[in-house]
């Protein structure tokens, strides 16, 4: 029944979405449209992000990672993680499972962080899309000002959380 | 994991398709646009924090606010808020991180947008 509980707003809304097609009420059209968008990329980059994680589960060792983006990784690690995150694509909740891995295997909370940071703002998938739509200077200077940024928010949550237990759970 | 997070991603897409349905294009341009002041700073830093949307809506969103007369600065906030905070997307992020590190980091995420857009301003 619990189970059951969860589903019972998705429902709901999308019965209304489904009735408003029927009895063209263009309001409930138009919130239909943009669900349907949104619906579309996650189902696109969510199960990739999760196939991800289950590699990365299963063929990164540990010490790896703790090596390169642990507690003792230092500039290095912080390029590594930034790079593996401007790689990916999709929306940052898709970057929280994957964050959750990473934590698991001994990424420091600041990469892990940093990740998240990097891979929400800046994308080398998309940096081409940017320039078209805003122009080369605008996501130049964005894109160098908001690195510093993050991996500033990197240092701060570290900072914060370091004698605070923090872990990243498994939903 | 994906079918356990899949109602509460569910619910909230359905959120922020209402909320993008409640707020057109013409709104953002009205309170963000030419001589809009501070206000069109709050306008971008609150509008961009509602969810988390991902570039390839962002950019062109933000494509046609520009042509619209809306601030480079203002613009550079809220992409920024837009693609790195999110109220609305709290319910998944809170399964991973918890209820005080989740706020947390979207409230240090929104100051960093403003920081950002402020940076922004002085050379564009």
């Amino acid at each position: 029944m619990k189970k059951f509980q969860k589903y019972i707003f998705p429902i709901i809304f999308l019965i209304l979405i489904g009735l408003s097609y029927l009895f063209d009420f263009a309001a409930g059209e138009k919130i239909g449209l943009n669900f349907w968008m949104f619906f579309k990329e996650m189902i696109l980059f969510l199960p990739l992000m999760f196939i991800l994680v289950g590699l990365f589960d299963v063929w990164v060792p540990r010490e790896k990672i703790e090596k390169h983006i642990g507690g003792e990784s230092g500039w290095k690690g912080t390029g590594l993680v930034i790079l593996l995150a401007t790689l990916q694509a999709g929306p940052l909740y898709g970057a929280f499972p994957f964050a959750y891995i990473l934590w698991k295997k001994g990424c420091s909370i600041r990469n892990v962080f940093i990740y998240l940071g990097a891979f929400a703002t800046i994308k080398i998938p998309m940096i081409t899309f940017e320039i078209g739509f805003l122009g080369l200077k605008f996501s130049l200077l964005r894109t160098l000002i908001t690195l510093p940024v993050f991996i500033l928010i990197g240092y701060l949550m570290e900072w914060y959380l370091k004698d605070k237990n923090f872990e990243v759970k498994q939903p | 994991m994906f079918i356990r997070l899949l109602p509460t991603l569910i619910l909230m897409l359905a959120l922020i398709s209402v909320v993008l349905f409640l707020i057109p294009n013409e709104t953002l341009v009205k309170y963000m646009g030419e001589g809009s002041g501070v206000k069109g700073w709050i306008t971008a830093a609150l509008l961009g924090s509602v969810a988390l949307i991902p570039g390839f809506i962002a950019y062109p969103l933000c494509g046609i606010l520009i042509d619209n007369g809306v601030a480079y600065s203002v613009i550079a906030v809220f992409i920024t808020t837009l693609m790195m905070t999110g109220f609305l997307t709290l319910p998944a992020e809170v399964k991973f991180f918890g209820w005080k590190v989740s706020v947390i980091r979207n409230l240090v995420s929104l100051a960093a947008a403003l920081f950002i857009g402020l940076i922004m301003g002085f050379f564009l």
